[in-house]
């Protein structure tokens, strides 16, 4: 059965592969491919984001009070990672190879240490308090997904 | 872990805490060198000679371990989960006393001078005692138990033994003891200080960054859970049996090249992984960590291969630059380009973590590469992996190639130095101008 964990962890994954291609094209300097893999990169990064923060963080706030601190935390690691993303785009922008790896060097390590504590904490800590609504958990994640893949959809038509 | 783990600012000492360490280590390589250059070839001549156990613990006390103290006094806190009580006091204290001791044990061992050794037995007695001290409230406190807590145990207890050792020499060396302990007790001394302290070290700390910040696949479960209890478990019997006549000198002798090659087949066994590993990366990107990583893997896996072969063909160990070459492979090979590397990421990375930590005014802060330049980083590697050649070279041709390679040593030690420096006026720079802004 699916659990909570696993949705979030794929979700790194997913991000880490389009992180590391975007990094490959920037070096080669491929700049129309590495712009089209980082804005999917960060598009996929911001709904995650989404995810966690409207859904997943409230909900566990909700069931525990321990949650506040860690969650808050977590929040501010995203802000701080959407203003390294930025740099990213805005380098792509200005075809600075370098200064694009050097952000890139940084939102990695940073990337990194948060994951690793989502992914060991946070996530078990999820599957454990939220096991009897997880299964009205996955549904709105799902809905959401739906929701703002229609969205993108709509945005692209017009 | 906690959920503050891993490389948070929460439980984080300030920033001055491991910098100082890191900037303190360049410069004893730079002395080193200014040894090997004032003594001359005959420093090489043997393991012995008054310059050579200076230089020897130079490096490995003033380069080596004032880093390893100065990460561990950063990461672990923060592994752990609790706080160093007074961390600004406390490394203060640990950072003058073990430099100190440092310096006058070297210049103690070079002039021959007992009072200086008697010094220094009180500085690095004092220095580490209080490390140790801080360690184990630490690690006791610690709320979370993965494999790299216990290898830092470990690698503490094994700098216990290695220190508790060293002073023992010490007093030998001054006459205070008449016993006239053999050649023995310096290896076991040896073998504890860079197997168990460094060499378990590196492992233990290698379990956690070398996946997380190389994107590699994990280490295998059996090797996180096993591989530096087997080697501490290898050390204790080997010393055991080096030192105590529990069997007769036969036995002893098989037995003991049996498990020092059983070690090095452990040792071997963690660079081979680590290199698989790294192949196996994620992310193509390859940077100056990695590129240090790679050097001191060969260099490790080298090591064991020519102690191996020294077990298969005993001759080879009566070769009077054995052992030197072991030590130069071990310790600048292995060891040091570990060191150097783990900076490269360290450094930049708290430095910015500690910026965006005061952002307040929100001002545009310098990424990882801006703050080391990668140029120069690059720079200081080949520098490194340059005289580490003429190091190995040297084993050969001393006359030729003593003096190159102690300047080029002395200026990737300097480069080194001054990259930390940088980072750290980078740091100074913005500061000031968050504060402006503020």
């Amino acid at each position: 059965m699916e659990k909570i964990s696993d949705t979030f962890s794929s979700d790194h994954v997913r991000c880490d592969e389009l992180f590391f291609r975007s990094e490959e094209h920037v070096q080669r300097h491929e700049w129309w491919q590495a712009k089209e893999i980082l804005t999917r990169f960060i598009d996929e990064m911001n709904e995650h984001f989404l995810k966690e923060e409207s859904i997943l963080f409230p909900a566990l706030n909700e069931h525990s009070a321990n949650a506040a601190g860690p969650t808050q935390v977590m929040r501010l690691e995203h802000d701080d990672m959407r203003q390294l993303m930025q740099d990213m785009q805005s380098d792509i922008k200005k075809q600075d190879a370098d200064h694009f790896l050097g952000s890139s060097e940084t939102l990695m390590v940073m990337m990194r240490q948060h994951n690793t504590k989502e992914e060991n904490i946070l996530y078990p800590m999820a599957d454990n308090i939220l096991a009897g609504d997880q299964e009205k958990i996955l549904a709105h994640i799902h809905e959401h997904k739906e929701k703002r893949g229609i969205a993108k959809w709509n945005k692209n038509e017009y | 872990m906690t959920i503050r783990s891993g490389l948070s600012l929460a439980q984080a000492p300030p920033l001055s805490v491991p910098l100082r360490f890191f900037l303190t280590a360049p410069l004893f390589g730079i002395l080193t060198a200014i040894i090997f250059i004032s003594y001359g070839p005959d420093t090489l001549l043997s393991r012995w000679t008054p310059a050579t156990l200076a230089a020897t613990h130079l490096i490995a006390l003033g380069y080596i371990s004032l880093v390893m103290v100065g990460a561990i006094s950063q990461m672990l806190p923060v592994l752990t989960g609790s706080p160093i009580p007074r961390p600004l006091l406390v490394s203060t204290l640990i950072h003058i006393l073990l430099t100190l001791g440092a310096l006058v044990l070297a210049g103690g061992l070079l002039l021959n001078n007992n009072p200086a050794i008697q010094l220094s037995v009180f500085f690095l007695g004092a220095g580490f005692l209080l490390f140790i001290a801080i360690n184990i409230f630490s690690l006791a406190q610690a709320k979370a138990h993965n494999s790299t807590v216990s290898g830092m145990w470990l690698a503490v207890g094994s700098l216990v033994v290695a220190v508790a050792l060293g002073l023992r020499l010490a007093a030998e060396h001054i006459g205070s003891f008449d016993t006239g302990l053999s050649k023995s007790w310096t290896d076991v001394h040896l073998a504890w200080g860079l197997i168990g302290w460094m060499g378990v070290l590196v492992i233990g700390v290698a379990y956690e960054v070398v996946p997380m910040f190389q994107m590699t696949p994990r280490y295998p479960q059996w090797m996180q859970r096993w591989l530096t209890k087997l080697i501490l478990a290898g050390l204790v019997s080997w010393a055991g049996i080096s030192l105590l006549p529990i069997v007769g000198p036969v036995t002893q002798t098989l037995l003991m090249g049996a498990l020092s090659s059983a070690l090095a087949v452990g040792l071997a066994l963690f660079a081979g992984t680590t290199l698989y590993l790294q192949r196996h990366r994620r992310r193509h990107i390859k940077d100056v960590t990695l590129r240090f990583w790679h050097l001191a893997m060969y260099s490790l896996l080298a090591c064991t291969l020519l102690w191996m072969a020294g077990q298969l063909w005993p001759a080879l160990t009566n070769w009077h630059r054995f052992g030197y070459l072991l030590g130069i492979l071990f310790i600048a090979g292995f060891v040091v380009s570990v060191v150097n590397g783990m900076l490269y990421k360290i450094v930049p990375f708290l430095i910015w973590l500690h910026l965006q930590g005061q952002n307040n005014a929100r001002i545009k802060l310098p990424n990882m590469k801006e703050i080391i330049l990668e140029r120069w980083a690059l720079r200081q590697f080949y520098l490194h992996g340059l005289s580490l050649l003429l190091f190995l070279c040297s084993a050969l041709k001393p006359l030729w190639f003593l003096y190159p390679l102690a300047i080029l040593f002395a200026f990737s030690s300097l480069l080194l130095f001054l990259n930390i420096y940088s980072a750290l006026r980078m740091y100074k720079k913005v500061r000031a101008h968050q504060e402006n802004s503020g």
